[in-house]
């Protein structure tokens, strides 16, 4: 617009806008929402940090280090007066470690008289030979006298140093390992005698003091059967519950109580359910301590608010006409709710309920004071019997000082995460899939 | 007979008593009456009168049972004399009780020929697996066999009593039958009374809770007072070797309680803003593509246990915010590997996800109509969040936070692991501090006698715990609700 005269643009000049301080307020606008994304930000790179570390320090628990060895079964050496016929303790008590060693120095090479450096060897070999060895003989005991390869596990420190976690950089005397080892492993790795495999021992062994026989098979079996007491009791129970309190409680002073009883308890501290365990449950009741029923009626306790409160919304959410139309066709009251609104709503008390499970399995504090920390080396073949749980076993690792357990427990969290993410995207997938909008 | 083969029995009468109420019923619909009940209530009818009142007398059976064996087991019991040999009659009785089940597990042959002393018995007892207290005494064998022989007949009139009631509510059931009778009805009143016994069960669990930690604390009461406990400075329990009388210890609440509160502070100082603006960025700002990534990351973040936020705190983020302040003051670090920042922080960080879905649903409740109303007038976004969406939800958001602050005072795991067992007095938020959680945890793992005050003081501070939470929940509880009525 070029034909503007003069004097109209000195006349706008003239009247300057009122300063209303836009700039001011779009940029107050702009560090507003950085603010935001920088919230957001910073608990997501928490999340990212914490899994990055875990995951870095606990994928190696997967591998385990062993030495294959070809070991003869000497009966100079497992039995030596010959009495296995008549005492069958021989086989048991027999020195196993004795027979790996000896395999190990042929391996290597050594003089079996070079006293100074078969004692070096000390430590080489896990202690969990003996274990390893002796359940080969008492399934076969026919094995007494033949030669057969056996992978034997190596130490923990071997582990490590076999995996490249500890600094050879560091002088000898301060590490746990010696020069001579390290030697002796380079040869068997070169050999292909010395070994990574996947670990299978962190799922099936049970507790020990040594890192590498140490595993979760008892923690596993213990949360496994906590898991099915919950399911077996909290659902059931829960279910009746909501149904109750949605479907046929009258608004009184009583339903009201209820309400504020079960509200309150979705968010008491879990802590106070494990006192409410060891008053009534073994103190009062009388029933045994570490068990895995114990711990699972504390965590039905603690789930049950949980089901209630997403049975209920499920049970909300199914429309007044289904209702009508059932009632309508001469259905009782009882029919249209088991019949017709219960179906329609399991997706959704489905979802609740592994939620709610989910929640239970990663529950800690509750148990420590039921006596589930517990040294349990055995398999807990009933309910009954001592057990550990998960994040349980987890924390009793956190509190050991050796390397090789650090490894162990970030491994543990890798696997109970995967289960609690394993239910999370299943409870997510199940309400994709089946929720109804109405 | 064994219980559970009683039980089995009662449910097996109860099955057939289902199938012949079932049949009958469906005989007897030959047309010409229009039945009142299908056939299968008829049959659940009978099942449940068959099986409950039976149930219901072995449970009173056998609660009542073990009284009488017990007052049975303490008038056989010799005088108590000046040299008795065990300490107390009670443990007279246990000890008398343990012997009683493990001779179940000696076979009949050894059981005939019984030796007379506690010494040959152990053997025999130690064989099968049944370890006893060495101070089992020869006069309690007999008492035991004895026990044991009342035991079994009142199980055995129990179980005979059980299975005539079962077999006369079946046949009542059975008598019953006919087209006109009402036998749905009955079948569905029970089964309300089945869903209002489930639901009282949460009564049931907050009464449980009260009164079991009530007792115990009345108990702890009774050798520590009340005033040295609630106001006592001074945390030193001093575990006391058995048997040695005087050395108390002293039970100081206040310390405790300073660490608590201290790391809930700094837990909702990290957890409030953040939370709080990623809710409000998640609810005005994100698109729909970022809300679909970013909300389930978060929910992510809320489902990890709260053992891998305490073991992140402790194994990586307390060395490293150590080494970091060696590094900065160049010798030796002011801030420690366990301490109150650490554990404050990491649990801030936990709770980062309840604030913002507890807000979320808060600001996504305020009507449209009042956002529409201020953009219109020419606010931005931010003074619309500011000014009119955030003063509204207000009053919702405090009980966020109370709630959030309640879980705070409640989290047990992370504090165990970062934040130390030794309970300073201090206000530098880089030392080591301890809270009630803690000291529930220590004073209760391992194996403890039940009656000692290092261990009754756990019950004390859980009841205290949930004092503290039961009234914000509470307070938060009711705000929450209210403001949900004012928009809806």
């Amino acid at each position: 617009m070029t034909d503007i005269p003069m004097n109209t643009m000195v006349r706008v000049a003239a009247h300057p806008r009122r300063d209303i301080g836009l700039k001011a307020r779009y940029a107050a606008e702009r560090r507003f929402r950085i603010y935001g994304m920088l919230a957001i930000s910073v608990g997501l790179a928490f999340l990212a940090i914490m899994l990055i570390t875990i995951v870095t320090k606990g994928y190696t628990a997967f591998w385990q280090t062993t030495v294959s060895l070809p070991i003869s079964f000497d009966e100079k050496v497992i039995d030596p007066s010959n009495k296995r016929a008549t005492d069958p303790t021989v086989l048991i008590k027999a020195n196993y470690p004795k027979l790996a060693e000896k395999a190990l120095i042929a391996k290597l090479g050594i003089n079996p008289d070079d006293k100074p450096s078969i004692l070096k060897l000390k430590g080489f070999l896990s202690e969990g030979a003996r274990v390893q060895l002796r359940n080969i003989v008492a399934a076969d005991p026919s094995v007494i006298g033949t030669t057969r390869d056996v992978n034997i596990l190596a130490a923990a420190n071997l582990d490590s140093a076999f995996k490249g976690q500890i600094d050879l950089g560091v002088e000898e005397a301060r590490r746990k390992v010696s020069d001579q080892q390290i030697a002796w492993m380079n040869k068997l790795r070169a050999d292909g005698a010395m070994a990574e495999h996947f670990n299978t021992g962190l799922f099936s062994y049970g507790a020990s003091s040594r890192p590498e026989t140490s595993g979760m098979g008892v923690a596993i079996i213990g949360s496994f059967y906590m898991m099915v007491i919950v399911l077996l009791l909290a659902l059931p129970i829960g279910v009746a519950a909501s149904i109750y309190l949605e479907e046929f409680a009258k608004k009184n002073r009583f339903t009201d109580l209820i309400e504020v009883n079960i509200n309150n308890l979705a968010a008491v501290p879990s802590i106070v359910f494990g006192l409410l365990g060891l008053a009534v449950f073994i103190n009062f009741l009388g029933m045994p301590r570490s068990a895995a029923f114990v711990g699972g009626l504390v965590l039905t306790l603690m789930t049950l608010p949980t089901i209630i409160i997403a049975t209920r919304a499920a049970l909300a959410a199914v429309p007044p006409s289904i209702r009508a139309a059932a009632l309508g066709l001469g259905a009782s009251k009882m029919q249209m709710v088991f019949q017709h609104i219960l179906p329609l709503a399991a997706p959704g008390i489905l979802t609740g309920t592994i939620i709610g499970l989910a929640r239970a399995l990663g529950e800690t504090a509750p148990l420590l004071l039921i006596g589930m920390v517990a040294f349990v080396a055995d398999y807990p073949k009933t309910p009954f019997d001592p057990a550990t749980a998960l994040p349980v076993q987890i924390y009793m690792w956190a509190n050991e000082a050796e390397r090789a357990f650090v490894e162990r427990m970030s491994g543990a969290i890798i696997i109970l995460l995967v289960f609690l993410m394993a239910m999370n995207i299943t409870a997510i997938v199940l309400r994709r899939r089946f929720e109804r909008r109405w | 007979m064994s219980s559970m083969l009683v039980l089995a029995i009662v449910v097996a009468i109860g099955l057939v008593a289902f199938l012949i109420g079932r049949q009958r019923a469906a005989a007897q619909d030959n047309g010409t009456v229009k039945p009142h009940s299908r056939a299968h209530y008829h049959g659940w009818w009978a099942f449940l009168l068959a099986v409950l009142p039976a149930l219901l007398l072995l449970a009173v059976w056998t609660i009542g049972s073990s009284f009488y064996l017990d007052r049975h087991i303490h008038a056989a019991l010799p005088e108590r004399t000046a040299d008795s040999k065990v300490a107390s009659e009670a443990l007279d009785v246990s000890l008398v009780k343990s012997l009683a089940k493990g001779l179940h597990q000696l076979d009949a042959n050894t059981l005939a020929a019984l030796p007379a002393t506690f010494a040959e018995l152990q053997p025999l007892l130690a064989a099968k697996g049944v370890a006893l207290a060495t101070d089992t005494q020869d006069y309690m064998i007999p008492i035991a066999v004895e026990a044991n022989a009342v035991q079994s007949r009142l199980g055995m009139i129990g179980a005979v009593l059980a299975f005539a009631l079962s077999i006369a509510g079946a046949f009542y059931a059975l008598r019953q039958i006919a087209p006109r009778a009402r036998a749905r009805n009955n079948v569905e009143r029970l089964m309300l009374w089945g869903l209002l016994a489930a639901s009282t069960i949460a009564i049931l669990t907050t009464v449980g809770i009260v009164l079991s930690m009530l007792f115990q604390t009345i108990q702890f009461f009774e050798s520590v007072s009340p005033m040295s406990f609630f106001f006592g400075t001074v945390w030193d329990p001093r575990f006391a070797a058995a048997g040695s009388g005087g050395s108390q210890g002293q039970f100081g609440l206040i310390p405790l309680l300073a660490g608590t509160l201290y790391i809930a502070l700094i837990a909702l100082l990290v957890a409030v803003p953040v939370g709080l603006m990623s809710a409000v960025y998640m609810a005005e700002y994100a698109s729909p593509r970022v809300r679909s990534v970013v909300k389930p990351a978060l929910e992510l973040l809320a489902g990890i246990p709260t053992i891998v936020y305490g073991i992140f705190a402790v194994v990586t983020l307390g060395p490293f915010l150590r080494d970091l302040s060696a590094a900065l003051t160049g010798g030796s670090p002011f801030i420690q590997g366990q301490s109150i920042f650490t554990a404050g922080l990491v649990m801030g960080v936990m709770l980062i996800p309840v604030v913002s879905s507890l807000s979320d649903d808060i600001i996504t409740a305020v009507p449209r109509a009042m956002r529409d109303g201020s953009l219109g007038l020419g606010a931005t976004r931010s003074e619309t969040i500011k000014r009119v969406i955030l003063p509204a939800a207000l009053p919702g958001i405090v009980g966020a936070i109370l709630l959030t602050a309640s879980r705070a005072i409640g989290e047990t795991m992370i504090v165990v692991l970062a934040a130390g067992v030794a309970a300073n007095l201090t206000i530098n938020p880089f030392e080591a501090m301890t809270t009630i959680t803690v000291k529930i945890v220590n004073q209760l793992t391992g194996d403890l006698e039940f009656n000692s005050p290092q261990t009754l003081v756990a019950f004390a501070l859980g009841l205290t715990l949930f004092a503290l939470t039961l009234v914000m929940n509470i307070v938060a509880l009711y705000i929450v609700r209210k403001y949900r009525e004012q928009y809806e």
